[in-house]
């Protein structure tokens, strides 16, 4: 639910980074913090356990300029990806415009993947929402492992186990390289934004 | 996209006209009203703070459900004072609607019992607004 200010003539819109646990959301908003620095206004919120794992979120705001005279405030958000954190991420998810979801390349990680995907539907489900209907976006993440040899799936089998019904746009990425991080942020806010425009007349 | 909570320009003026004068005049440095997805609403301050309010709002939203969701662990329905008491700042959370919440940030200029009661009284003419 994008919150629009009439009066201040903005909006902010949240975005949010789901799927399995290390598999590279936060990755994500790290080189995203790195490269558009000039556009972060402010410090990246991340909330850690010991250890660095994301806890409870990261939090990124990012300023995309105006649309309509309206200027717009992209808040990004990723999830803790632990089976165990699912409190913390049905928080997290609520008031949700868009979604990238971050699966994991590694042969190893094709359950979890799965797994993640399913829960993030579920939990769309208990506010209402239709994961059919939300801006979403794939991102087949950690491409660059099979230069070193470590086995991965191929994109048509992820394809297959996560996006033969959804059809969302997908990428095929190296968050810690940062290919195609920039192309599934635009392509996640280009669709989210799509709907606000109508909304702003 | 569905807009949940849609102000109107003269809504946020009657509530940045309440804040004003009920917590902001009384020596409040700073209030947000946001709503649960960590959306600033409104924002006032005194001028003597710049806190980073949208990184503040998303931490409260996540820390307002958290403690939420303690409560009805042990059985509570919510806990009635959140409160987080600093050296010289501190931080106050109240509810306002089903899906909104009013953060103070005050002082020891202010007392507890103090603002509780100021905050008692802008939400209530807020609640009179929306
Ligand atoms: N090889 C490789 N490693 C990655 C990539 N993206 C993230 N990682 C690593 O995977 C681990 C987990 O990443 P993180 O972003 O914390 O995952 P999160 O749990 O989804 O937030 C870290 O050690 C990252 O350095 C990638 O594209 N390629
Ligand atoms: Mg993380």
């Amino acid at each position: 639910m994008a919150l629009i200010n009439p009066k201040k003539r903005e909006v902010q819109v949240k975005i949010v980074y789901y799927g399995p646990g290390r598999g590279g959301k936060t990755t994500n908003l790290e080189y995203i913090n790195r490269k558009f620095k000039k556009r972060i206004l402010n410090e990246m919120v991340t909330v850690k356990t010991y250890g660095d794992r994301t806890l409870f979120f990261d939090f990124l705001p990012f300023d995309i300029g105006e649309i309509k005279g309206h200027s717009i405030k992209i808040q990004l958000y990723t999830v803790p990806g632990q089976v165990k954190y699912n409190a913390t991420r049905r928080l997290v998810l609520r008031g949700v415009d868009g979604i990238v979801f971050v699966a994991d390349s590694m042969d190893l990680r094709r359950e979890m993947n799965i797994r993640s995907l399913q829960n993030l539907k579920e939990n769309l489900e208990s506010f209402n929402k239709n994961i059919f209907n939300i801006p979403l976006v794939m991102q087949y993440n950690k491409r660059d492992l099979s230069d070193e040899g470590i086995p991965i799936l191929s994109v048509e089998t992820l394809e297959k186990d996560l996006n033969s019904r959804l059809k969302a746009p997908c990428f095929s990425a190296s968050a810690i390289r940062g290919d195609n991080v920039a192309a599934t942020m635009k392509k996640v806010i280009a669709l989210t934004v799509t709907s606000l425009r109508k909304k702003l007349e | 996209m569905e807009f949940t909570i849609d102000f109107t320009k003269e809504q946020i003026e009657s509530i940045e006209e309440i804040l004003q004068k009920e917590l902001i005049d009384m020596g409040v440095q700073s209030v947000i009203l946001m709503d649960l997805a960590g959306n600033v609403i409104v924002n006032l301050d005194s001028g003597e703070t710049d806190h980073d309010v949208f990184s503040l709002a998303a931490l409260a939203a996540g820390n307002y459900g958290a403690v939420s969701a303690m409560a009805n662990i042990i059985g509570e329905q919510e806990f009635s004072l959140l409160f987080h008491k600093g050296e010289e700042e501190s931080i106050h959370f109240s509810k306002v609607a089903d899906d909104l919440l009013l953060l103070t940030i005050f002082n020891k200029n202010v007392s507890l019992g103090f603002l509780r009661l100021k905050v008692a009284e802008a939400v209530k003419r807020i609640k009179n607004v929306i």
